[in-house]
């Protein structure tokens, strides 16, 4: 027996081809919505891997310090890091801003570093270009992403800084590039107020007898150096001894010393489970919406197709063609036109779509799988009211009136 | 086991029931012997699809016997089971339009029926390769229907209802978009296939230019035969 679809689909291959290009593109953005979601959970993956951290210790009640805002006093580390099992314990700050570099900005996450070299969580733990923060001012690292190129120098808030180094795949949870700066700097940028602020301070400091005593001249001086000191930090990185229970010493932490600690399980769940939940939500309507169009449209072009061949379904059942050979031609042209349709969404994703796309889409081959699965289904599913109207076809209509 | 042809006994067709009853054959006999090409003539609404759709087996008589070859297949009630088996390995058709499959070449639209019927492809095509030669027309068994004029679509129409060797052809106006020579060519064929593979066949047709060429032929008046002799000219 021959292929009946497969010699209709060559005799009118340009129909086929069309469509299937038409039903491509609208596949390839579905696949690359769908690259999308996968890009932000990777995102918070290597965020979360690249810090080199078991445990995050944040504000008290906080979701910290990349979903929600966290600040804690720079020395806790010291404590913390006192304490057994405890590989290091070392001080980050992360502070999205916009980074200026001659006319251009760009949106990005600067962290702040403390000293320590590579291999210190926080740290970017490869670098594709240059060398490490090795002064502890005005040198940053940045993510490829950001375009910043060796030697370059970028503003952050008032500071001008040198790229030292480059990585790839640094970025926060949303995407963005991260750049790398000593903490004391970042500590200054973070917590940085203006000139005019600061003198009204100052100002203010003076002006409050209670600072400003006759009788203890210090005081004053005392008390505006302490204002204008950043001793705040956004989390403690902390590294666990091998062979010692994360949630034990986190659960240590939190107990003794009146703070947040998430181990890498629960970050991971703060980042794709609240962080991106809502971008995960509208993608997944984006999905729902563009499956039920791509349906319709199988659905629409099958059932035309099937209307235009009804006269020749009905010769074919008079012939002696039982419905499944007629069953089977509509079916068989349905997974054709889903067949080319995921060959060009395929490709366009890979080749077109991904590498545009402003944000990163990491187009998993078992979502690609998945995908050629539903849309199997969904063109068998769509060619079920051709078929239906295929088999109402009466075989006398082939002999007429 | 040689076939008989067709035999038709008393056979009603009612549509419908009640006030709109229609009672579209009253009464039909014919008997056509294997080999026999006999016309079927008469007016508008008389009859005349009506009586090709039942012995067709395509809609359902309401009373009287059938018979197609060797097999009794109606008694007041169908006596074979499939009648799509029925249709493709007995009853040959032939339509007013060829009713070509346009995406198929015209080997395969001829051996699509022993294909349908389970035959291997190579040996189908043999089958439609040999039927095409003798219609004259395997010069033209690589191109597509659209390819072929009009007289050569018929010829691969007519190649395509006797290529399973059915006892029985039902041949629906098959001149009439034809010119006269080829009209009295597709007759010629028709004769020479009917005594080549022992076929009855019934020619529905309106036709002035080839009633004259068949030996027998049956007039139908609202739904009752009645037989004649024809004029029997070689066409
Ligand atoms: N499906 C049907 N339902 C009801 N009446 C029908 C149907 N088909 C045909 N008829 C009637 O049966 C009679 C015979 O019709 P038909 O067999 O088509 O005649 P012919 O082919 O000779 O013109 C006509 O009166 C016609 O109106
Ligand atoms: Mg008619």
């Amino acid at each position: 027996m021959i292929s009946l679809a497969g010699r209709d689909i060559l005799h009118s291959w340009g129909k086929f081809v069309f469509t299937g290009i038409g039903l491509g593109l609208l596949i390839g953005v579905t696949l690359s919505m769908a690259g999308i979601y996968r890009g932000m959970v990777d995102d918070a993956k290597v965020l979360l891997d690249n810090s080199g951290a078991d445990l995050w210790v944040v504000q008290k009640d906080t979701l910290g310090p990349y979903a929600e805002s966290s600040s804690i006093y720079d020395d806790v580390w010291r404590r913390i890091q006192s304490m057994p099992g405890v590989e290091k314990a070392v001080n980050v700050t992360y502070l999205t801003t916009q980074v200026h570099h001659g006319r251009h900005d760009v949106r990005a996450m600067v962290s702040g570093i403390a000293p320590g070299g590579p291999g210190t969580p926080g740290w970017p733990p490869y670098l594709i270009a240059g060398r490490h923060i090795t002064r502890s001012h005005y040198e940053a690292v940045a993510d490829i992403a950001s375009k910043f190129k060796l030697g370059e120098r970028i503003r952050i808030r008032r500071n001008y800084y040198t790229i030292v180094g480059l990585t790839r795949r640094m970025v926060s949870s949303s995407g963005d590039p991260m750049i790398f700066i000593p903490l004391k700097d970042a500590q200054e940028t973070q917590f940085l107020k203006d000139n005019d602020a600061i003198w009204e301070q100052r100002r203010r400091t003076a002006a409050n007898p209670n600072f400003n005593k006759p009788n203890s001249p210090g005081l004053l001086n005392a008390i505006i150096a302490s204002q204008t000191t950043n001793p705040y930090v956004n989390a403690v990185l902390v590294r666990i001894k091998p062979g010692y229970n994360p949630e034990k010493i986190a659960q240590e932490i939190q107990r003794w010393k009146r703070f947040t600690v998430y181990t890498r399980a629960q970050m991971k769940e703060i980042l794709v489970g609240k962080l991106i939940a809502t971008s995960a939500r509208q993608i997944a309507m984006f999905l729902i919406i563009l499956s039920i169009v791509s349906s319709a449209i199988v659905a629409f072009i099958i059932y035309t197709l099937t209307l235009g061949k009804i006269r020749e379904i009905a010769v074919l059942k008079l012939i002696g063609a039982k419905n499944s050979t007629i069953i089977g031609l509509i079916v068989q042209q349905s997974i054709a036109l889903g067949v080319i349709g995921f060959v060009v969404g395929k490709v366009s994703a890979t080749l077109i779509m991904a590498p545009i796309f402003p944000k990163y889409v990491l187009l998993e081959p078992l979502d690609s799988v998945m995908g050629f699965i539903t849309i199997l289904i969904i063109c068998t599913l769509s060619s079920i009211i051709a078929i239906r109207a295929a088999l109402k076809v009466d075989p006398a209509e082939a002999i007429g009136g | 086991m040689s076939s008989k042809g067709i035999l038709i006994k008393n056979l009603k067709k009612r549509y419908g029931s009640g006030d709109t009853a229609v009672d579209a054959l009253k009464k039909v006999n014919m008997r056509i012997a294997p080999g026999e090409v006999v016309g079927l003539i008469g007016p508008s609404g008389s009859g005349k699809s009506t009586l090709l759709k039942c012995l067709g087996a395509v809609i359902e008589p309401t009373a009287g016997q059938m018979m197609l070859g060797n097999e009794i297949i109606y008694d007041n009630g169908w006596k074979v089971k499939d009648l799509r088996a029925l249709r493709r390995d007995h009853i040959g058709f032939i339509f007013q339009a060829p009713y070509l499959i346009p995406f198929l070449d015209v080997t395969d639209n001829v051996a699509l029926l022993p294909m349908l019927a389970g035959k291997p492809n190579s040996q189908a095509r043999k089958h439609a390769l040999d039927l095409l030669t003798a219609l004259d027309v395997a010069h033209r068994a690589k191109a597509m229907p659209s390819q072929l004029s009009g007289g050569e679509q018929q010829r691969v129409a007519i190649a395509r209802a006797l290529v399973n060797r059915p006892p029985v052809v039902l041949a629906d106006e098959p001149t009439a978009p034809l010119d006269s020579k080829r009209a009295l060519a597709v007759i010629r064929i028709l004769n020479n296939m009917a005594k080549k593979f022992e076929t009855a066949i019934i020619v529905v047709t309106h036709d002035e230019k080839i009633i004259p060429t068949f030996k027998r032929i049956y007039h139908i008046r609202d739904g009752v035969t009645y037989e004649e002799k024809g004029a029997g000219i070689e066409p």
